[in-house]
């Protein structure tokens, strides 16, 4: 039995700027124990399926399971076995850390928690805030509080939904490393994210969402060996003749160009001399996961999907 | 899932509790101030009651209007400020049923609504001892009122997306109600016309119920209000708990 599946789930908004497919027909399952990634351009329907899936919105049709429970006909059972931290940074000002932790495992009908209650306080770097009162923690601190709610009951399948952004990196290295363990001790994993390069080094598994619909769903392993494997990166102070520039990844100075083998790196270090392109710093380097995501969502500019879809 | 609504419920009181010098203290402040104007002002004036000083027959109506507003104020103002902070979707993701929602929400504005009445009782009652005639009918009418505007507060509570119409709410349909219900009057000595508009007001039947207790008179026989009251109370209720069943405004 899949830890998640989601069967034909299509999602539609009727509103004044008429109708919005924000999902149409997505399938896929997720298997026990997975480490997997939900990737795609803002807008291209990440969200909406996780909040569907945690039941905080409905489908319009097609259905989804977690461990074989309906997330609407059998919802307590589907929202027991699940965790989610949710995207927005929010909490309740009225309690401490511990009185949050508290409360959300109650409504759990979990009772006695306080070891497990600790554990996570430990692990996650909260042991010290404790007693503070919600409002007085960084932002980053109630991020840590939001994971910990999601894991108070001990979930079988954990659900984080972009758990890094605006998030320093002593937080992202504490969460991954926690966030792993329970994932080698058999918990199943689902993960949102922008950082790509977290979806690599996590992932095993990854699916890709363009305007509503899965374009990729692949091993990682399979996804970063189907592109193009090698990436030729420089900087540079000139411009680039227009037949490369179509084809480069271009941030600030660095250039970063794709090649299949030698002959192709030859041929685009001889296009570039012969245009009088000066170069420095120029590395051969492995594609990673942000080339394959390029390359798949390529064709259909970000700015665009995303003004079509629902915030 | 017994613990699940129990701890909401304990939620609930605690955030109330937490705050309670502005949701306890400052209700019962309001009422004997009202006591202490009106009451002395009006004392000489107007007579309800045989053989009862108007403060005295004032006492029960500002109790009942303590308990039903702070009960409405509770589930109504928890739920928007968790519908706009965000925060309410710790509380969408668990298996709590409907029913456990709508008992944890509706217990929790009870709970406040008597707190406060009891609080303005003790505090009203030396001015102005209005005696005890029946005071099972007190406890039913209390508790019958405090839970019609708890299951009210979560209905305005869920249908509101501002706090400007939680407050349009309060101030257009639960204060004037209150105000024409006979807190501080009789209906009796009201001209025919209003008497009949009176009648129409659920809220008349439970200031009026609740004074009962108090005085074992009254303008419509106990029974009536609570026939009245009981039949508000499972409208409501049954709006609230389809409302919370159905997801309205929750799960989009």
């Amino acid at each position: 039995m899949p830890a998640v599946r989601f069967d034909s789930v299509s999602k539609t908004y009727r509103g004044g700027a008429g109708t919005v497919h924000a999902l149409q027909d997505v399938s896929f399952d997720i298997e026990p124990g997975e480490f997997f990634g939900l990737l795609g351009p803002n807008g291209a329907g990440k969200t909406t399926l996780i909040s569907i899936l945690a039941g905080l919105a409905r489908a319009s049709a097609g259905r989804v399971t977690v461990l074989g429970h309906d997330v609407v006909d059998d919802y307590a059972a589907a929202r027991r076995a699940l965790g989610i931290v949710p995207q927005e940074l929010v909490f309740d000002p009225f309690f401490s850390v511990r009185e949050t932790l508290r409360i959300q495992s109650g409504y759990f009908g979990v009772q006695g928690n306080e070891a497990w209650i600790d554990e996570l306080l430990e692990n996650l770097g909260l042991a010290d805030k404790a007693h503070a009162n919600m409002r007085q923690l960084s932002g980053g601190m109630k991020r840590r509080v939001l994971v910990a709610q999601a894991l108070v009951h001990r979930p079988p399948v954990i659900v984080l939904d972009e758990p890094t952004a605006g998030v320093d990196v002593e937080l992202r290295q504490t969460l991954w490393q926690f966030i792993a363990r329970l994932n080698r001790e058999g918990h199943t994993v689902l993960l949102t994210t922008h950082y790509l390069e977290e979806a690599e080094a996590l992932c095993g598994r990854i699916a890709m969402l363009k305007r509503g619909r899965v374009v990729a769903l692949d091993r990682t392993r399979n996804l970063l060996a189907g592109t193009a494997s090698t990436m030729l990166r420089f900087k540079t102070d000139q411009l680039l003749p227009a037949s490369l520039a179509a084809h480069a990844r271009i941030t600030g100075r660095i250039v970063q160009l794709q090649a299949h083998d030698a002959a192709e790196i030859e041929a685009l270090l001889g296009a570039l001399r012969q245009h009088g392109v000066a170069i420095e710093d120029l590395e051969i380097g492995r594609a990673d996961l942000e080339d394959v995501f390029l390359e798949i969502m390529h064709g259909a500019p970000i700015e665009a999907l995303a003004a079509q879809e629902p915030v | 899932m017994i613990t699940g609504w129990r701890t909401l419920f304990y939620k609930e009181v605690l955030r109330f509790w937490k705050v309670s010098f502005q949701t306890v203290a400052a209700p019962v402040l309001t009422a004997v101030l009202y006591l202490l104007i009106f009451g002395h002002v009006l004392d000489e004036h107007v007579k309800v009651f045989e053989r009862i000083s108007y403060a005295a027959f004032l006492v029960p109506g500002l109790v009942m209007m303590s308990v039903l507003q702070n009960a409405f104020a509770n589930s109504s103002s928890s739920l928007i400020q968790s519908k706009i902070t965000g925060n309410l979707v710790f509380l969408l993701v668990t298996p709590l049923s409907h029913r456990a929602w709508f008992l944890a929400y509706v217990g929790a504005s009870v709970l406040r609504g008597l707190v406060v009445g009891a609080g303005v009782l003790l505090a009203t009652v030396w001015v102005a001892p209005p005696g005890w005639a029946a005071p099972l009918w007190t406890l039913v009418f209390a508790l019958l009122g405090a839970t019609l505007m708890g299951a009210l507060g979560l209905v305005a509570g869920l249908w509101a997306e501002k706090f400007d119409q939680i407050a349009a709410f309060q101030n257009f349909i639960v204060m004037p109600m209150t105000f024409l219900s006979g807190v501080f009057y009789s209906v009796a000595s009201l001209p025919p016309p209003w008497r009949v508009v009176s009648h129409l007001n659920p809220f008349f039947y439970m200031v009026d119920g609740f004074r009962y207790g108090f005085f074992g008179v009254s303008d419509v026989p106990p029974a009536w209000s609570l026939a009245v009251v009981a039949a508000s109370v499972a409208a409501v209720s049954a709006l609230a708990l389809h409302l919370l069943k159905t997801g309205y405004k929750l799960r989009h």
